[in-house]
């Protein structure tokens, strides 16, 4: 199977890079020891502040910590490189679709990530704050299949600013605009239930709310029964639908693509 | 035209070293000025670059703005001595990243082996490195922070005395040195570790963090480790103490909030000390 053994490259490709992901688990935590005493003093004056007891938002602080390299951020800067220098030519040519090739080293980064860089936040982060974490296996497959669609949600959204270097010389500053909104709108700044009024809302349906707010309420128990599968059902629909825009786009792009020389 | 500075001998006088100073800096602004008319041929894409570091530090003030649209202490500490600290903090890493921030890219030059290039060239490999792709948009965050410390100083309830205005200048070049050694340390760092770039942003952008929310709201043994351990605490929080007429959480006494210099001199002195080590430590990749 193609995509899968692709899959597994980008898995150890990004496996190799020991001393990075040591050094971004170092970051992360020191971000989440920092993050979780402001939420304390927050939630210390403001309890059940946006429905989250004081666990919940500690909980919310590690998982966005754990997360933050799957889903702020990817490997997708090298597509970009590859649209400018008109390197995607090839790619083209392969006998491979170009969106699942990168979906498929996206999941790899991922689940190397996931492992290299969340376990350890977490672990940290359970063993210096009482968090809300499930008991029950079950819990943590429904976290897990909630990480996987906002990893895909998060990958078609980068992918859409990646085609865009098809079309303009430098998408650095739409790289750019899109990261900021990702921070803003994921709750990797501030969980959206915490937003106020009518912001809240707004936020809860773009598509950034699939990236970490879903799964880390998956996580502390603050989505079960009808209001889980909502969540799920959320996730899978803004990743079809971003998929499909994409290979709409894409199609687009390549039937434009020029590429010079014999 | 781009004049090449003498090569340097080794020195030994005082007056030497000076003169070895003013030609490292000198490196310095050539080097900066070649980036920066490079970045103003593309003004539109500059502009752009610009906001985006405007906006993306302005993101944290935003969540401040929004913590604070449910209370109205944090801490203890209102809004306008949140803004305050943040203002302060945020300026000095905006400083020190526009100035010596590309030195993070150390790692990158060594593993592709473009380093060698820079060491056979008659100006310090420091300067080079740290004018490297000199990245003009980063005032962005240095104007972000200037904007909130505005609007914090006219708000904030301080007696001024003269002592106590030119204590703000003061922090502000005292925490751009303080990050600078950061900066430095963490290059220097990269000549063992080529990959662990992202290490250093755990005291950068997260000394930031942490900073630009008041000292209360940490653990003890947190603030104790960013006083005694790595002396961010100095950039901001203790002079800022000592300005709004708060007593330390560690109960330190009040002079302690005039050290941020020698604390600033000494984290320099260090930083460099460990930057000629790893110059030193340094083995080509090879070819």
């Amino acid at each position: 199977m193609l995509y899968g053994a692709v899959v597994a490259g980008s898995f150890r490709r990004y496996a190799t890079y020991r001393v990075a992901t040591a050094a971004g688990v170092v970051t992360n935590t020191a971000f989440g020891f920092v993050i979780a005493y402001t939420y304390l003093a927050l939630w210390s004056q403001r309890p059940h502040l946006g429905g989250y007891d004081r666990a919940q938002a500690l909980t919310f602080v590690w998982a966005g910590q754990a997360l933050f390299a799957l889903i702020a951020y990817g490997g997708l800067d090298e597509l970009q490189d590859r649209i400018r220098s008109g390197d995607v030519a090839v790619d083209l040519y392969r006998p491979a679709d170009l969106q699942l090739w990168w979906l498929a080293t996206e999941l790899g980064r991922a689940g190397l990530q996931l492992i290299g860089r969340g376990v350890v936040p977490m672990a940290v982060g359970a063993l210096a704050f009482p968090l809300s974490l499930p008991g029950s296996p079950l819990t943590w497959g429904w976290f897990l299949l909630s990480v996987t669609l906002g990893v895909v949600v998060s990958f078609a959204l980068r992918y859409l600013v990646a085609l865009a270097s098809f079309w303009l010389l430098d998408s650095s500053g739409l790289a750019m605009v899109s990261t900021l909104a990702c921070m803003f709108f994921s709750g990797l700044v501030l969980p959206l239930r915490v937003f106020p009024g009518a912001l809240a809302d707004l936020a809860q349906l773009l598509p950034w709310a699939a990236l970490l707010q879903v799964p880390a309420d998956v996580l502390m128990g603050a989505r079960t029964g009808g209001a889980l599968l909502r969540g799920l059902a959320f996730q899978a629909a803004w990743a079809a639908a971003l998929l499909a825009l994409g290979r709409l786009v894409q199609s687009a792009a390549t039937r434009k693509v020029v590429v010079q020389g014999g | 035209m781009v004049r090449a500075a003498p090569p340097l001998t080794r020195r030994t006088g005082l007056g030497d070293r000076a003169a070895a100073v003013r030609q490292g800096l000198s490196a310095y602004g050539l080097l900066v000025w070649m980036w920066v008319r490079a970045t103003l041929a593309y003004r539109t894409s500059f502009l752009l670059m610009a906001f985006g570091n405007f906006a993306a530090s302005g993101l944290d003030f935003v969540a401040i703005l929004l913590m604070f649209s449910r209370i109205h202490a944090l801490g203890g500490f209102s809004l306008p001595e949140v803004a305050f600290l943040y203002g302060t903090c945020s300026l000095a890493l905006g400083l020190s990243d526009l100035l010596v921030g590309n030195l993070s890219r150390l790692g990158a030059r060594i593993r592709d082996g473009t380093l060698d290039t820079l060491l056979l060239r008659p100006a310090p490999v420091f300067v080079q490195i740290a004018a490297d792709r000199f990245a003009l948009r980063r005032l962005g965050r240095t104007f972000q922070a200037l904007l909130v410390l505005g609007w914090a100083l006219g708000r904030i309830d301080v007696d001024w005395t003269v002592g106590r205005v030119l204590m703000v200048p003061l922090m502000a070049v005292c925490g751009t040195a303080i990050f600078g050694a950061v900066y430095t340390a963490g290059a220097a760092f990269q000549f063992w570790a080529q990959d662990a770039a992202e290490l250093q942003n755990s005291l950068t952008y997260g000394g930031n963090a942490l900073l630009q929310y008041p000292p209360t709201v940490f653990a003890r043994d947190l603030v104790r480790g960013v006083t005694f351990i790595v002396p961010l605490a100095f950039v901001n929080w203790l002079p800022a103490l000592w300005l709004l007429g708060r007593p330390d959480p560690l109960g330190l006494p009040g002079w302690v909030a005039f050290l941020g210099p020698a604390v600033a001199a000494l984290m320099c002195a260090g930083a460099g000390l460990a930057w000629r080590r790893g110059v030193r430590a340094y083995r080509s990749t090879g070819s």
